[in-house]
């Protein structure tokens, strides 16, 4: 809200030109994505490191709406290693969950549409998809199988008129196609075994609201796990569930990941819930990666002041303090973001280069990576971000 | 056993101590279940099912529990949103059931809530202004050549700019929405506030300025909170006291810190090692509850947390535990805290109860053979 009272409203003239613009663009890119069909060699790349299973690379997303273009991601870039947990960390609004969309191609389209970057993910044998480009065939083939999903809302996720083991059979079905009607079965409720569901045969034939919202969390990462995908989404995956059953889920998935061996990636805002099962954080804010590195640099050494203000304005238990720490001000409106670093009207340790360029990323120790210019310093620059303009495309 | 005891009563005469503002004394909640042919009742869902607390003038009381515990029944209960069941709520000791609707509209002002989501709780139709100054007009709290003034203040003292009043809500972000509750209830001057899940649907730095809110707030005007909330974190910064709710019930109650570095009740201990700790090197050390709560219109028989409690006994499944203070001020209704007499009255109890049990079994099997 702003002091300038006419900024939440568009004008009819401003309205049509949105909305001839938006068609312009989103027939383009739609037409693109159509040439690519054809040929492979558009979207297969190399990896920058074998040992990564997804890198996102100044990935920019972007959803043509009718106020305007709305850059819900721009321009970010973190990996997710083998065999390990990424948390990605944010507000509400800061795009962690239109990052996990991306790579799984679901966005809603044509309004959102990824306009730039790559996103690799591992083959496996030298070579990467570069899931920006691939063709809805060949993706197909990858979500559900090599990467699958496990959403917020059990309750809404899980179709209410097909039975549990049916839904958990079809994605094995899917991506199997010449496995047996008795395998698939076996296949399902050794699943729903693993997944910690005691009475498997009974589950197997009842519907989703028979379940309680834990069960049916329970079930929904069974189907993930079902063709033992090398990357799990995991969007908030405790959020609807209560303190009890987060529990349980989140010891079944630390346990499982021990026992299946693949990288999962999860997306959250609950800072404890991080700590407990990350290796590495990736914190957004805005559109925007402000800081990542491993567990132990985030929570024992935070730079980014919106990571620290984050870390004190969350009340722990056992740690008593008079007043919690709060962040002033709000997140900047996403259809008119200022060319400053966007968290500066709201920092309190600001400096004169604030006001300049937004801030690149910077490297302050192997692992740790900040986008601040408190940490400025010529050598360690990596880079800045590199954004697309919307009206150039 | 529980009822020959709760007759006396923990709260015996409390409603009559002016240092506690509001005094619930077991009250119960049930929703009929109605058939769909005819509309007859055909069992209870028992929401609240006996909740006896006291919260004193100038202090917070939280209260936990998992969602579906009844939390939210019994802060509308007590508002007299909806009828009780059973039970007497008193507020500065008056009965609030007993008053008629012309008493309890003079009462009203006294009593304020602020709701959970700020998203649904203002109406779209009004300007902001007109929100938080519809009830101060209505209950004439100022004459109404100073009725401008004052809004404007409230809304200062919750940190809302004056251009705010002629907005509509739809402009404002979330944490703003939830000031401008926050001012609508503030503006009546009340002596206590309702605050159901008042964060929960905002982010992490807007939570901590809306909880520095309340709590400024209630050193200046020297407010009384009810704080409901699923969040233990939360709960523990801005509580003086906790009450702990499982299936309907009170298992334990308790000034904070004694609760938080001791908690009695096996409920209160899971619940509390769940809490997700920000500290990659802290060793969680969680206790896994089986199952989820049971279903409350079918609760277990004796003790309700039986069938998902790690000591549960025998006496655990027959009888019912009562809610008693084992410490100075820490209230728990769990068997392992009983006394000898209690505990011969238990085991009293459950040999009944089995004896009933089987007797009912028989009969069943006699009934079928004829």
């Amino acid at each position: 809200m702003s002091e300038n009272k006419h900024t939440s409203y568009i004008s009819g003239k401003e309205s049509r030109r949105i909305t001839k613009f938006n068609r312009k663009v989103t027939k383009k890119l739609e037409s693109e994505r159509a040439n690519a069909n054809k040929d492979p060699q558009l979207y297969t790349t190399k990896m920058k490191d074998e040992n990564n299973v997804v890198e996102f690379d100044n990935v920019c997303t972007f959803f043509f709406t009718e106020v305007g273009t709305v850059k819900a991601v721009d321009g970010i870039s973190f990996e997710v290693p083998k065999n390990s947990t990424v948390g990605v960390v944010g507000e509400s609004g800061c795009g962690k969950s239109v990052t996990s969309l991306s790579l799984m191609q679901l966005l809603q389209r044509p309004t959102g549409q990824v306009v730039g970057g790559e996103i690799r993910f591992n083959k496996g044998d030298g070579t990467a998809y570069n899931i920006v480009n691939t063709p809805n065939s060949i993706m197909e083939q990858i979500r559900g199988n090599k990467m699958s999903m496990i959403f917020q809302e059990p309750m809404t996720s899980l179709n209410p008129v097909f039975r549990i083991g049916d839904q958990v059979d079809e994605a094995i079905i899917l991506h199997n196609p010449d496995m047996s009607e008795e395998d698939v079965k076996a296949r399902t409720l050794e699943l729903l075994d693993m997944v910690g569901i005691a009475n498997k045969e009974g589950v197997y034939s009842m519907y989703p609201h028979e379940l309680s919202g834990g069960m049916r969390q329970r079930v929904m990462i069974a189907i993930a796990l079902a063709c033992r995908p090398e990357l799990i989404i995991a969007d908030e995956p405790t959020t609807a569930l209560d303190v009890t059953i987060q529990a349980q889920i989140l010891d079944l998935l630390e346990n499982l990941k021990k026992k299946i061996g693949s990288s999962i990636m999860l997306i959250t805002h609950d800072l404890g819930v991080v700590a407990g099962m990350a290796d590495y954080v990736v914190v957004m804010y805005a559109g925007r990666v402000i800081e990542k590195g491993t567990a132990d640099d985030i929570f024992h050494h935070p730079a980014h002041p919106y990571t620290i203000g984050l870390m004190k304005s969350k009340p722990v238990v056992g740690k008593k303090v008079e007043e919690l720490y709060n962040i002033p001000g709000s997140v900047p409106n996403p259809v008119n973001m200022p060319n400053y670093c966007y968290f500066r009207d709201r920092c309190e340790m600001q400096c004169d280069m604030c006001s300049g360029k937004y801030p690149p990323s910077i490297k302050i120790s192997d692992t740790h990576v900040v986008s601040c210019y408190r940490f400025y310093d010529e050598k360690n620059v990596i880079e800045y971000p590199k954004t697309v303009n919307p009206e150039e495309l | 056993m529980a009822e020959e005891i709760k007759k006396v009563g923990l709260l015996e005469g409390a409603e009559n101590n002016p240092d506690n503002l509001l005094v619930v004394k077991n009250l119960k909640k049930y929703f009929p279940i109605k058939s769909s042919f005819f509309k007859m009742t055909v069992g209870n869902v028992k929401a609240v099912d006996g909740v006896s607390f006291a919260i004193k003038r100038g202090t917070t009381m939280g209260l936990v529990g998992e969602s579906g515990c009844g939390k939210s029944t019994i802060g509308r209960t007590i508002l007299r949103l909806q009828d009780k069941t059973e039970g007497e709520v008193y507020f500065n000791g008056k009965d609030l059931f007993a008053l008629s609707k012309d008493e309890l509209r003079k009462e009203r002002p006294n009593i304020q809530i602020i709701f959970q989501d700020p998203y649904s709780s203002l109406s779209p139709r009004l300007p902001v202004g007109e929100i938080i100054g519809e009830a101060v007009r209505e209950h004439k709290i100022v004459p109404p050549e100073e009725f401008d003034d004052y809004i404007t203040r409230v809304m200062e003292a919750c940190g809302l700019p004056e251009y705010a009043k002629s907005r509509y809500p739809h402009e404002f972000s979330g944490g703003q929405r939830q000031r401008i509750c926050i001012a609508r209830a503030l503006a009546l001057n009340p002596d206590f506030i309702l605050c159901d899940e008042p964060v929960s649907a905002l982010d992490v730095s807007i939570q901590a300025q809306i909880i520095n809110l309340l709590r400024s707030l209630q050193k200046e005007f020297g407010l009384t909170y009810l704080f409901i909330s699923h969040d233990l974190s939360v709960v523990e910064h801005i509580s003086d006291t906790v009450g702990v709710m499982y299936l309907g019930n009170m298992v334990e109650f308790a000034p904070t810190e004694t609760l938080f570095k001791n908690p009695l009740h096996p409920y209160t201990e899971a619940l509390f090692s769940a809490i997700p700790i920000p500290d990659p090197d802290y060793q969680m050390h969680r206790i896994i509850l089986e199952g989820s709560i049971p279903s409350p219109a079918n609760p277990p028989k004796g003790c309700k947390f039986h069938t998902r409690c790690r000591k549960c006994m025998e006496i655990c499944k027959y009888a019912d535990p009562n809610f008693k203070m084992v410490e100075d001020e820490h209230f728990v209704a769990c068997h392992l805290y009983n006394t000898e007499e209690e505990n011969k009255i238990a085991q009293r109890l459950t040999e009944e109860a089995k004896k009933a049990e089987k007797e009912e079994a028989e009969n069943q099997k006699n009934g079928k053979k004829k």
